[in-house]
């Protein structure tokens, strides 16, 4: 079936069987392999991309939904791989195995936008009003990227050092 | 200075690009081919046959494979060769593979491999412990016994006494990246491999062995693991042996990566075990004698599980004195996944032993559990012992180094390259006569817990806080607070005494840049960029000259595993002494040319000062290279002073120690179960530091994933041998919001006594076993609740802490 992705900025016309996922199919057909396959259960968060903006689990989505999605994976976070983000991931020891960076910094870049948006989780306490990056609401919205090497110390201060750089509260330094 | 910065990994940038390639991320050519298991549905019984027409027939499939196949050995046991590739005539667990299928995709493999019908005779599976010993299922002919002094009578005489059981159970590794390899036929029936492995030597061994080749036709190369863990210690030799054997019969590239749930069936995870334990004490809660029998689930076939268990009776007595203690280990066979390495190799399973003892005791005593662990340690030794200055390197580079390579090994039946081999030294070891011993008679000369744990206790309030926890339990209905100290005493060295080794092979160009390569494996503890440190160290340049590359059987050979904590240690060292040796060569030269004496010439910042003169030191490799002198060198480290008999459990296994000590606090909801890791305080030992920001992410995250084991982390199998949990959904990984609330991690500040590698000590296995604070402070939270010892057995999930609760309510 023909579907039309734009991957970080780039057109692909691709013919792909209804069954192949997105997340397959970036890795297997464009070569993008920054995405990764740590459970394909759509358990562990490895794979995290960001469709138009929202981040998505690309193990549990096919491919063929995607037509005309605007597709961005940890390769195309930045121009230069030095986006506010990594560079935070690398200053503050986000990563040992580096194997959920891709999809930490994913989701991560998601959760930022989130919060700017005002989007409420499960934890925040008004559904109203501007959210606040606090560690409960970091702990809960990555909850969805495992991260074996249990580097969430690092993970942690890197998002919210960002955040702070921003407008966005920050309660728990650690 | 390089060494001792807190310098991040050094692939950070390529890994928040997702540029940093994994196994399964390698550009294979395009006629690739693609591998999937067959996999057992039965625990036990006879393999009659397969039905494999259906599978030959799917679309995709290009050859199917079965034991009778295979051109040579038929066998990946990193131990005593009981671990066909294949299953042959009998089929011992659910997910034993049993034929290989070879296809165009990963998909087309995976489809067929489940087309196949199996003839298999059932018979009643092996699955407990309890069926194992009712069957004499075992390893070795008995029980493997160690003892000091005189633990029955001790224990007859003392004036209190306890007894338990406790249920431990296993852990499944989770790599995030899965076991994965991908085989590159080449001229002449040789073979290239990459492995997701730590121990890139077993592949080349294992590999020539199943293609019946010397180990120099085949080369194995690792560049980085998404995590090992000790999963990948042994537990990557089936991939890259199918991947190899299909390559040789279809001349084609070959790579297999096993799907998630696949890889949880069939590789093997941490031993679960049953801790018996009878103690006899005095009134402040010293031991007088204890008696622990270790039942450890070893599962179908040997693996490692010797020297696992081995090193669980070797930390029975982590940091306390016992002078009459009595370990009785059992290595029972089961019809379940071959229990394995993980970081620990067995110490945790040892350490929760005696640590629960010191918890029965002191509630036992009403006594603070501190107060007994305290009055239990041995003796810290005094801080003059060090020899040298605390950070002064050996001095091994000038002349009297060892030949680069020892080939002169002569061929044991054992296999040398193994961790789990039948212990063939047979030295006859003395303990040292004085002072503390442990149970195994070493000499404890090291110790430095009690200082440790005084200033811990200081630095997390622990006994303000203990006061406040008490008060909250008094008043608080539903909510129930605990708090834990515990410490970390943890034996450095591999217990298979000649794997203590370790090789480097370093390189200076002409332009002064510096390759550097080693046999230690990257998985993520930041090996690589310690070695980096250590290498620009020696060159007195910057981290930017210096490249270490992909860790390669054909560069540095008879590699030991990356593992017991082992990995800077070994390779550091040998990486230093080539680096000095390069050196030392560079300014013999130099001081030649200037006629002054060699030890004048200084590598620092980046240049060579000699005789007056400051060059570069791309300009000083550059002279000489030109005066004709080799700037390529091998550095060979063997760890010294071990000697070991494990028949008698007599002996120094260990270096050295490595020490470590957490408090922990939680809250348990005594309605559901549920309950929250408060606050943490570690303060761990990792003598001079090498790199302060990697040893400490490794404290962070060993003591997230020793909780993780204790707490959330439950392997259920069914009582037809299935395993039930074979995926995160159903096994609970500890997420971004399970670490403390509150995370204070520090370093002790003193230096390794023994002359390591810049008197720094191993990081990546002790800090798991920080995690017992948590699962002791959960007792404590129970306990909380009424007159009842809680007998919390592991993991403490929500349900077991609901029922401990009911049961200490009850008394």
């Amino acid at each position: 079936m023909n579907t039309n992705l734009t991957v970080n900025g780039r057109p692909h016309a691709l013919d792909l069987d209804t069954r192949v996922t997105l997340l397959d199919a970036l890795r297997d057909q464009l070569k993008l392999t920054g995405s990764k396959k740590g459970c394909d259960h759509g358990q562990c968060g490895a794979c995290t991309v960001l469709v138009n903006g929202q981040r998505i689990n690309a193990c549990l989505s096919l491919a063929v939904m995607h037509d005309g999605d605007e597709i961005t994976t940890v390769e195309g976070l930045s121009s230069d791989g030095r986006s506010p983000l990594q560079a935070a991931f690398v200053r503050h020891d986000g990563m040992q195995c580096g194997y959920c960076t891709p999809g930490q910094l994913c989701s991560a870049t998601a959760v930022l936008d989130e919060i700017a948006r005002g989007w409420p989780s499960h934890v925040s306490a008004d559904l109203e009003g501007p959210v606040e990056l606090t560690r409960e609401e970091l702990a809960e919205r990555m909850s969805g990227n495992i991260c074996r090497c249990s580097c969430y110390p690092g993970i942690s201060k890197a998002i919210l050092s960002v955040a702070e750089d921003g407008t966005v509260h920050r309660e728990a330094a650690e | 200075m390089s060494v001792g910065k807190p310098l991040p990994h050094d692939t950070a940038p390529l890994h928040v690009t997702g540029a940093a390639r994994y196994v399964d991320d390698i550009p294979a050519p395009a006629n690739t081919l693609h591998l999937a298991f067959g996999l057992s549905t039965v625990a036990r019984g006879v393999l009659n046959g397969v039905d494999l027409t259906k599978v030959r027939a799917a679309p995709g499939v290009v050859a199917v494979m079965c034991a009778d196949d295979l051109p040579f050995a038929n066998d990946v046991s990193p131990s005593i060769h009981d671990e066909p590739l294949l299953a042959t005539d009998r089929v011992h667990f659910v997910g034993q593979p049993v034929f290989l299928v070879v296809a165009t995709s990963h998909l087309a493999a995976r489809k067929a491999a489940r087309l196949a019908t199996f003839d298999i005779t059932e018979e009643t599976p092996i699955l407990t412990v309890d069926e194992a010993l009712a069957a004499d299922s075992r390893f070795e002919d008995g029980p493997v016994i160690w003892s000091k002094g005189a633990a029955a009578d001790a224990i007859a005489r003392a004036p209190h006494r306890v007894e338990g059981t406790m249920e431990v159970g296993g852990q499944e590794h989770f790599y995030l990246e899965g076991q994965a390899a991908l085989a590159l036929p080449q001229d002449g029936g040789e073979m290239v491999v990459h492995s997701s492995t730590q121990h890139p030597t077993e592949i080349q061994h294992k590999v020539a062995e199943a293609l019946g080749l010397p180990m120099h036709a085949v080369r194995v190369e690792m560049r980085r693991m998404g995590g090992g863990f000790g999963g990948k210690e042994s537990q990557g030799n089936a991939l890259a042996v199918a991947c190899s054997v299909a390559a040789r019969a279809t001349g084609r590239p070959c790579r297999m990566r096993y799907d998630r749930d696949d890889d949880m069936v069939i590789t093997g995870k941490r031993h679960d075990l049953r801790i018996d334990y009878r103690a006899g004490f005095d009134d402040l809660g010293r031991l007088t004698g204890v008696d622990f029998r270790h039942l450890m689930r070893c599962g179908w076939s040997q693996d490692l599980s010797l020297p696992v268990a081995d090193r669980a009776m070797l930390h029975a007595d982590n940091a306390y004195l016992l002078d009459h203690v009595r370990i009785e280990s059992h290595r029972l066979k089961t019809n379940t996944c071959s229990a394995t390495a993980f970081r620990g190799f067995g110490g945790p399973q040892g350490m929760v032993g005696i640590e629960r003892v010191m918890d029965h005791v002191a509630h036992a005593l009403g006594l603070d559990p501190l107060k007994v662990r305290r009055a239990n340690y041995y003796t810290d030794m005094a801080e003059d012992a060090t020899e040298g200055g605390p950070s002064a390197p050996p001095q091994r580079s000038l002349g009297s180094s060892p030949p680069p390579e020892d080939i002169s090994g002569k061929k044991k039946e054992a296999d040398l390259t193994s961790r789990g081999g039948p212990d063939e030294l047979n030295r006859v070891v003395v303990a040292e006569a004085s002072g503390q011993t442990t149970p195994y008679g070493m000499a404890v000369t090291d110790f430095i817990l009690n200082a440790m744990t005084e200033r811990l206790a200081d630095q997390s309030d622990y006994a303000a806080r203990r006061a406040k926890v008490a008060d909250w339990n008094a008043t608080q209905p539903v909510l129930k607070r605990g708090i834990a100290l515990t410490p970390v005493k943890f034996g450095i060295s591999f217990t298979l005494t000649h794997l203590n080794q370790a090789g480097a092979l370093v390189h200076v160009y002409q332009d002064g840049s510096v390759q550097v390569n080693h046999g230690g494996t990257e998985m993520g503890q930041g090996l690589y960029q310690k070695v980096a440190q250590v290498a620009a160290q020696a060159f007195g340049v910057g981290m930017e000259v210096v490249k270490v590359t992909a860790t390669d059987t054909s560069k540095v050979p008879n590699t030991s595993a990356t593992a017991a904590s082992s990995g800077s240690d070994l390779n550091g060292m040998a990486v230093k002494i080539a680096c000095d040796t390069i050196r030392d060569r560079i300014a013999a030269c130099l001081a030649e040319l200037h006629q002054v004496a060699p030890d004048t010439v200084v590598f620092a910042g980046g240049e060579v000062t000699v005789g007056g003169d400051t060059i570069s030191f791309a300009r000083a490799a550059q002279l000489t290279y030109e005066s004709r002198v080799s700037l390529s060198a091998t550095g060979y480290y063997k760890t010294p002073g071990l000697a070991w008999d494990r028949k008698r459990g007599q002996g120094r296994p260990f270096f050295y120690f490595a020490h470590g000590a957490a408090c922990t606090e939680v809250v348990i909801d005594t309605l559901t179960g549920e309950y929250r890791i408060l606050r943490t305080d570690i303060l761990h030992d990792v003598g001079e530091s090498l790199n302060p920001a990697l040893d400490i992410g490794q404290i962070e995250g060993g003591y997230v994933q020793g909780a993780g084991w204790l707490t959330t982390e439950e392997l259920v199998w069914d009582d037809r041998g299935r395993l039930r949990t074979h995926a995160p959904s159903t096994y609970k990984i500890p997420a971004c919001g399970d670490r403390p609330e509150v995370f204070n991690v520090a370093l002790w500040d003193g230096a390794n006594r023994e002359e390591t590698i810049y008197r720094s000590k191993a990081v990546g296995e002790p800090p798991f076993m920080l995690g017992i604070s948590a699962l002791m402070a959960l007792s404590d939270a129970v306990a909380a609740c009424g007159p009842g010892y809680p007998a919390l057995d592991a993991p403490a999930t929500p349900e077991r802490v609901l029922a401990a609760v009911d049961r200490v309510r009850r008394g």
